[in-house]
């Protein structure tokens, strides 16, 4: 089972984005349980939600306290919130950031980092920052753990209520193009 | 055909309504069961669900114009939470009494004060005693699926009740999972032809009264009040069957059987016990899973159908074991415990042994019950068996 958290701030879409990728990996056929975590709805705050994927029933209907997996879809929410807590050794994080991955500052027990400039694809793409749907993009090739063609197929069943189906697509595509993933070595444990 | 989709509690909910075919529904949003009447107004103005949606200016009007549908022979749904339940319960009060077998989803959320909108079983809790059947559902798909297994029972002429379908705030209306939407075929065919309410149909050909003034002190007053009373005890108890039989039903046509009154798990051996309800009960059948690879026999009963209590069913899951815990998503504040374990000491008291249970109070306003405090539950409740007290509840959030 992989426990993953998405961080972002209200109305960016972050729980919708929790919500395309439950839908994708179904399609490939594996258990999800995805839950957002729960804040007075309001534009601009940080907001996390959380994703359980497995390939056999998840049962425990609860919030994510370890996270092997982190995608953070909003390049300044790290500085509000602790977006590494509570990851274990070799944990992997999925960043929005306009930065190298040698750049960054990050906790020493990370396994794997992957950056991506998403709000540069997203001026390009919505004229705004919008960056679900292009970190959905990066966590597919920073993990490994859904497609691309699954992501659209997803896509292409949801209702969006700022953007069209082509443009996410782009997005999706274009994230995971312009994703670099750099491994740091570090073990996950077993 | 049955189709997979992957949505929210909420989804699921206006799904399995969509599937019954209600004649109408009416709404009035509330935190956190709006956006399954956003749902249902989608459907209706995508023309997937052909009911009438009457958007009114709250829960009262909500009940009461259902009340005429119903009456009229329609079949009816809506749904509300907490505050909004509390609104709407003067008319609440007066469906069972009416025998109207309408479905309302209960979206579970805390009470105020102090103020919250999130998940917490207290509104549900609160008005167990009114005479609306209540169940419980576990998961996403539990909730599609048991909205028609409510009608079927709601409308079984030996019942004719109305029907809470109870969903927890927050976990599973906006929780996300995989659904199997049964084929409509299906559903019609479970359901079988409409008649939903025979005894009273509002009809200018066939004018009746309905709803007279009983009571009091002397002529035929008492008598008939008392039938009206015992006549909606009898019809709960008829339901305790009826309720497993559309479950079977259900189970036959589908696939998915679900425990109808309560599910036992892991228990043919167990010596302790824990009692769940709703959604918490997966992290609890994962702390039981581990409880036992650390060799304690224990064993989780979960209750779906709370109204009517299923007494006998309990009493005889839990007897024989040495001790239970009950976990509760709601207060009872008479009885400084949760409610769902002062129900439990009910049960127990039809056995000949005594049983020592203990009160665990958790996930109230949103929180989270984690394996890791049903662990310690599970812990406790073994030291209840080893003779260790209890007298007071154990807040599971107390140190959170």
């Amino acid at each position: 089972m992989h426990e993953v958290r998405l961080h972002g701030r209200g109305g960016q879409g972050a729980v919708l984005a929790s919500a395309i990728l439950a839908a994708a990996l179904v399609e490939e056929g594996r258990h999800v349980m995805a839950i957002p975590a729960f804040g007075f709805e309001r534009r601009g705050a940080p907001v996390v939600a959380f994703l359980r994927l497995s390939d056999t029933e998840i049962r425990r209907v609860t919030n994510i306290y370890a996270p092997d997996i982190v995608v953070v879809i909003d390049p300044t929410v790290a500085r509000a919130v602790d977006v590494y807590a509570g990851m274990p050794m070799g944990g992997t994080l999925v960043m929005a950031t306009s930065k190298h991955a040698d750049e960054l500052v990050l906790p020493p027990h990370l396994g794997k980092v992957a950056v991506c400039n998403a709000i540069h694809i997203a001026m390009d793409i919505f004229k705004r920052q919008i960056t679900n749907t292009i970190m959905l993009g990066a966590f597919a090739k920073a993990t490994g753990l859904v497609s691309v063609a699954s992501l659209e197929h997803a896509l292409a069943e949801t209702d969006f209520r700022d953007a069209g189906l082509r443009q996410n697509i782009e997005a999706v595509r274009r994230g995971y193009e312009e994703t670099t993933v750099v491994t740091l070595g570090k073990e996950q444990a077993a | 055909m049955s189709k997979t989709i992957v949505c929210d509690g909420n989804e699921a909910a206006a799904w399995g309504a969509c599937l019954s075919r209600p004649d109408m529904v009416a709404v009035y949003p509330i935190t956190p069961q709006s956006s399954l009447v956003e749902y249902l107004a989608k459907f209706i103005a995508e023309g997937k669900m052909d009911a009438d949606l009457m958007d009114v200016e709250g829960e009262h009007s909500v009940l009461s114009v259902l009340h005429g549908a119903c009456l009229a022979g329609a079949r009816t749904y809506s749904a509300t939470s907490a505050q909004g339940l509390a609104y709407m319960f003067e008319p609440y009060f007066r469906t069972p009494g009416l025998r109207l077998p309408m479905v309302v989803s209960l979206v579970t959320r805390d009470a105020v004060s102090p103020t919250c909108v999130w998940g917490g079983q207290q509104d549900a809790m609160t008005v167990k005693e009114v005479g609306w059947i209540h169940m419980y559902c576990e998961t996403q798909q539990e909730i599609c699926d048991t909205i028609p297994i409510a009608y079927k029972v709601a409308e079984h002429p030996d019942v004719m009740l109305p029907v809470n379908v109870n969903h927890d705030g927050n976990y599973l209306s906006y929780g996300v999972a995989r659904v199997e939407l049964p084929d409509q075929a299906v559903v019609d065919a479970f359901l079988g032809e409409k008649d939903v309410n025979w005894h009273a149909c509002l009809d200018p050909e066939r004018p009746m009264a309905v709803d007279p003034l009983t009571g009091g002190a002397g002529g035929v007053g008492p008598a008939t009040f008392v039938r009206y009373r015992k006549g909606i005890c009898a019809g709960m108890q008829s339901a305790l069957s009826i309720i497993e039989e559309a479950h079977a039903d259900w189970g036959r046509r589908t696939g998915r059987y679900w425990s109808p009154l309560i599910e036992e798990y892991r228990m043919e051996d167990a010596e302790t016990a824990l009692v769940t309800i709703g959604s918490m009960t997966g992290a609890a059948k994962d702390a039981v899973d581990e409880a036992r690879l650390d060799g304690h026999r224990i064993g989780l009963v979960k209750i779906k159908t709370f109204r009517p209590f299923p007494i006998q069913r309990i009493a005889k899951a839990l007897s024989k074991v040495k001790a239970v815990g009950v976990v509760d998503r709601a207060v009872n504040f008479g009885w400084n415990s949760g409610p769902v374990f002062q129900e439990v000491l009910g049960a127990l008291y039809h056995l000949p042994q005594r049983i020592p249970a203990m009160s665990f109070i958790g996930g109230l306003a949103g929180a989270d019950i984690t394996v890791e405090h049903f662990a310690s539950a599970i812990d406790r409740t073994l030291r209840l068996a080893a003779g260790e007290m209890a007298t007071a509840p154990v807040w599971l959030n107390e140190n959170d």
